[in-house]
């Protein structure tokens, strides 16, 4: 009997050690380049500090040294999974400090692209999270193929997969042809058979529903309270959506819903992804029925398109913000009269979402610190900028 | 690029008319370069934009895997070449230089698109690195911003071709005193010490970039702030 109240004694909770993990930067389930600083008490997580910068690439800083037609290329690479939404972005903001209108066409054909980028995002990041998951590599094929559709038209109408560097202030680089409407067309088309069969494989998959429904619930108070925009705020249940609140461009024309999630867990952020794409295919389908022929972009604009060293917007300052498929995202830019923008700065909804990382980590099990991550979708193009 | 061929001493009149009769002649050059060259393990490692054709690569439609290169590795230690897919910043190369200290011999890099061959289009960012060749010896260069897919194939063809040129009496990694890990770069108050590693690098003589594209970008010329409540703002919406 005594040896056993001795026993008793050493296993005392107190003597356990934390233990610090270095988690990144590489390491193929960071998106990228990023770096968690993990303290562990057994397997569970007592603090998180990520550890940014690897991907800092000065864009700021280069492109007040830029004209501001030159900006539009470098945004691309800010987020680079969904370059027309940033195009999109920036070009309202220089539209807004220009005041430069733009033609019904090119507004239509905007957001064509702006929808057709959320589907490649939202079906890349569902891939990805399973990949996170366990799920390897086999949820990606699925996303990729879709991608794959997708980036052709890109690729037809702006020259580049990836990279697309496709609006101009007023309009856009080249008009779409009818074949290329007529592809889209398919493409919207087949898209929900393509999503019920995800949906058929993933949404009531045991295994995925017993790791994500109750993991990292992120309530709506601290949501708003930390800025969260995007997938990840309307997951928790606040009905914020830009593209119905701010009403930019054209989007008060077609008539779409606004996912919610009710528990803001991992699992809601999926689904709401899901749902998000099946509306963005309604806002494409009204689209593709409005679109009508015309100008593709603003004829005053085409002069200083030809000459961007002459393109002196007027004093002042300039804030165009977009739904993309991450967040808010925000383009701030003060003009002083000169080609160079004086001061341009990016709210980038992947680095304001994450500031949430710790306090959706604490208290779970190292291997959910992981697909928390996932499911939050960073881009670490556009988080370190 | 050039290679040397991979000159076989036996005849290739008798190998062919051998191989009709079901004989297959191969020197140990051959087999050696044709067992290494067909699996190729990959580094899985995404540095930027790049990485994302790095994975569409990899997937269905491109299928790196008819080329035998389909393995990502996370590990350094389990991996025979390493893709550089992105911009390679100042904070990020010292990891770099160790990853590829980490690798077994024999170890190849390919660095793909023109952030990780020169800085591309972030060089006049001063966290950019211009160019990770600067630390480690690069085999092949693949430029594009980004390379498509099909580009990454032919990378990795160029690659096979590489492996195939070399000997098995004549390469590095069986010769006596090999020592290939290269000092890792430390930060300082001013960037990276050093600025290169002279083994692998040393910079031109002659100033390419303005020659072809005339006087660099104008940097850090204004010193006044506009005055902002002079001027009525941009109406909203
Ligand atoms: S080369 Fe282009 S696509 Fe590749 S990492 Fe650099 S900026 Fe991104």
């Amino acid at each position: 009997m005594d040896e056993k109240t001795v026993t008793v004694q050493d296993t005392n909770p107190m003597d356990t050690e934390t233990l610090e993990v270095n988690f990144g930067p590489q390491h193929p389930s960071t998106h990228g380049v990023f770096r968690m600083n993990i303290v562990l008490d057994g397997e569970t997580i007592v603090s998180v500090k990520p550890v940014m910068g690897y991907l800092h690439r000065n864009h700021e800083q280069i492109a007040e040294n830029l004209t501001y037609a030159a900006v539009m290329p470098y945004t691309d690479r800010l987020d680079y999974f969904n370059s027309m939404a940033n195009n999109f972005g920036y070009a309202l903001a220089v539209e807004k400090l220009a005041r430069i209108e733009v033609p019904e066409r090119a507004q239509y054909i905007r957001v064509i692209m702006a929808e057709l980028t959320r589907l490649v995002n939202h079906v890349s990041v569902i891939g990805f999270l399973l990949n996170d998951l366990g799920a390897f590599f086999t949820p990606v094929l699925y996303a990729f193929r879709e991608r794959e559709k997708i980036l052709d038209i890109f690729e037809a109408i702006s020259g580049s997969r990836m990279m697309c560097n496709y609006f101009r202030f007023g309009g856009v680089k080249r008009d779409v042809s009818d074949a290329d409407l007529e592809q889209i067309r398919k493409i919207v088309q087949k898209f929900p058979a393509f999503l019920d069969e995800f949906e058929a494989l993933l949404t009531k998959n045991e295994i995925l529903c017993m790791r994500c429904q109750n993991v990292g619930v992120l309530p709506p108070d601290l949501a708003v309270n930390a800025s969260i925009t995007g997938p990840v705020l309307r997951a928790s249940g606040v009905n914020y959506d830009i593209r119905k609140v701010d009403r930019y461009s054209i989007y008060e024309r077609f008539s779409f819903r606004i996912p919610l999630g009710d528990k803001g867990d991992v699992y809601d952020r999926y689904y709401v992804r899901i749902l998000e794409m099946r509306e963005s295919v309604k806002i494409l389908e009204q689209a593709l029925k409005g679109i009508r022929p015309g100008e593709f972009i603003h004829p005053k604009s085409t002069s200083f398109l030809k000459l961007p060293r002459n393109f002196k917007p007027p004093v002042g300052e300039a804030y165009g913000r977009v739904e993309s498929p991450k967040g808010e995202l925000g383009y701030y830019l003060v003009s002083d009269g000169t080609p160079q923008p004086w001061r341009y700065h990016v709210r980038s909804p992947s680095l304001i979402n994450l500031t949430v990382l710790e306090d959706l980590c604490v208290g779970h099990k190292v291997a959910d610190a992981i697909i928390i991550l996932g499911s939050i979708d960073i881009i670490l193009g556009e988080l370190d900028r | 690029m050039a290679f040397a061929k991979n000159i076989s001493a036996i005849d290739q009149g008798i190998k062919n008319e051998l191989a009709q009769k079901g004989i297959v002649i191969a020197t140990l050059n051959d087999l050696y370069n044709w067992g290494r060259r067909s699996s190729l393990w990959p580094m899985q490692f995404g540095l930027a934009c790049c990485a994302i054709e790095m994975i569409a690569t990899a997937c269905a439609r491109y299928d790196i895997a008819r080329f035998g290169a389909e393995l990502f590795r996370p590990s350094p230690r389990q991996a025979d070449f390493m893709i550089i897919s992105g911009t390679v910043t100042k904070k990020m190369a010292p990891l770099l230089v160790r990853l590829y200290n980490q690798m077994p011999e024999p170890k190849y890099v390919l660095t793909m698109g023109a952030c990780a061959i020169s800085g591309g289009p972030f060089i006049d960012g001063y966290n950019v690195l211009r160019g990770i060749d600067r630390y480690i010896p690069v085999d092949v260069h693949l430029p594009g911003c980004p390379p498509r897919p099909e580009a990454l194939l032919y990378g990795l063809i160029q690659l096979q071709k590489k492996i195939d040129s070399q000997e098995i009496e004549k390469c590095e990694w069986y010769q006596k005193g090999l020592k290939r890990v290269y000092p890792v770069p430390e930060y300082g108050p001013h960037g990276l010490i050093p600025k290169y590693n002279p083994e692998v690098w040393r910079p031109r003589q002659e100033e390419l970039r303005k020659q072809r594209y005339g006087q660099p970008i104008l940097t850090g010329k204004k010193t006044k702030a506009p005055h902002l409540d002079v001027v009525t703002t941009a109406p909203s919406s």
